[in-house]
């Protein structure tokens, strides 16, 4: 059977994946943003889990704004980072797992959540930022992934707690396949910015360390709050941390505090890091 | 035919991308997705009038790609996210709009950021339970 081992979350700045491209983590801008990465880094390789399940959205590579469906599965063996349009260089592909991506989405639809299902996805620096800050020591990636895609680009937006009943959904989907593997689940983006209008340049110390805190210990209080809400607090691209409600959805309702990191300024954005796992003591 | 009002519209300086922006900027943001081809980034600055034209953009929106009127853009309902590939045409990135959208210097911008976060270490202490290296 497979099990989700733990939830990690990160932010998926592109700016950190131009850093990682010029080998800068020990530049003293990015050191101590860097280094909080490393205790996580350490975890993986001991549990070496066999996939990833990385929670993003897309910001233009692979969907337009003809057609933004509001949660999209990878479903293909393959996944292609590419070109987008300013400079990033482009990673190696990742392996997927379709048998395990159409029996997510044959699970997930049958619980409500209506994937739409890819057979090709392009993965931008929403997906990619991430397998890299985890896994770029690896000459070849040490897991296969699966994109999760959730719109967070063009509104109207779902919701913290949609996103949290996906998290549901997914570990009971997750755990109803009879392949024993290790599966993570990755909450990506935010936490507090704007990088839109007069406004841009948001960053709310208070309010992210306010949701880091709550996502842990009390998540059903980030179901209650609006999108509108996030906004106004963290900021137009702050409502990207929804995406941290589907990780922690996914995990049991307590759960251990392995590593919890946070920094700020990165680029635009405040930058947090967890590392949780179901509570040893439920 | 109406927009609907939303709560988030009263939110100043922020221009929410939602369907009324989408629909208004939708040829903007298309040619802005078509940098995604480095073919296209030539020919577009072989020529950018003409790439404007051929995409259809409003003689409002073509002049503020041309001009690198990055608050204009907004107003005309580009992604801020589509944005970013139309910026660097102007030798700029997100930062450096982030900065141009309030008529301020990139440092003046990395500043502002900086001071909201200042004293963030010592908030982490309080709070607890965080990584300190």
């Amino acid at each position: 059977m497979a099990k989700i081992i733990g939830g990690l979350t990160t932010s998926h700045i592109p700016a950190v994946g131009n850093a990682m491209a010029g080998k800068l983590e020990q530049d003293p801008y990015w050191k101590r943003f860097f280094d909080g990465y490393e205790p996580v880094k350490q975890w993986l390789d001991e549990v070496k889990p066999d996939l990833a399940i990385i929670v993003y959205n897309d910001h233009g590579l692979n969907f337009f704004l003809d057609k933004v469906p509001t949660f999209a599965l990878g479903c293909a063996d393959r996944y292609q980072n590419a070109d987008e349009g300013w400079g990033i260089p482009a990673s190696a592909d990742v392996p997927g797992d379709a048998q395990f991506s159409w029996h997510l989405a044959e699970s997930l639809i049958r619980q409500e959540f209506d994937m739409t299902t890819c057979q090709e996805m392009l993965v931008d620096h929403g997906f990619m930022v991430p397998m890299n800050l985890f896994w770029r020591q690896y000459e070849q990636w040490p897991v296969k992934a699966i994109p999760l895609a959730v719109n967070t680009v063009q509104h109207p937006l779902t919701s913290a707690a949609r996103c949290y009943k996906l998290g549901k959904a997914l570990r009971k989907a997750v755990e109803s396949y009879p392949e024993d593997m290790k599966v993570v689940v990755i909450g990506t983006g935010g936490l507090s910015h704007q990088l839109q209008g007069e406004r841009a340049g948001i960053i709310d110390v208070d309010f992210d360390l306010k949701c880091i805190d709550k996502i842990i210990n009390e998540p059903e209080w980030m179901t209650g709050l609006s999108n509108d809400y996030i906004m106004e607090k963290a900021g137009t691209e702050g409502i990207e941390v929804i995406m941290w409600m589907v990780m922690r959805g996914a995990l049991a309702d307590k759960v251990d505090v392995l590593h919890k990191h946070y920094h700020a300024p990165i680029s635009n954005t405040g930058a947090g890091v967890l590392l949780l796992t179901d509570a040893a003591a439920q | 035919m109406v927009w609907n009002r939303h709560d988030y519209d009263e939110i100043p300086g922020t221009y929410v991308f939602d369907g009324k922006r989408a629909n208004s900027g939708y040829a903007l943001n298309r040619m802005a997705f078509s940098f995604n081809s480095e073919q296209n980034r030539k020919e577009f600055a072989a020529d950018m009038d003409a790439y404007c034209r051929k995409y259809g953009l409003t003689d409002e929106q073509r002049e503020a790609v041309l001009n690198g009127e990055f608050l204009k853009l907004l107003h005309l309902g580009c992604n801020v996210y589509y944005l970013a590939k139309i910026a660097v045409f102007h030798g700029l990135n997100v930062q450096d709009a982030g900065a141009a959208f309030q008529g301020i210097t990139a440092d003046e911008f990395r500043q502002k950021l900086l001071d909201q976060s200042a004293g963030f270490q010592s908030r982490l202490e309080t709070e607890g339970g965080f990584w300190h290296g």
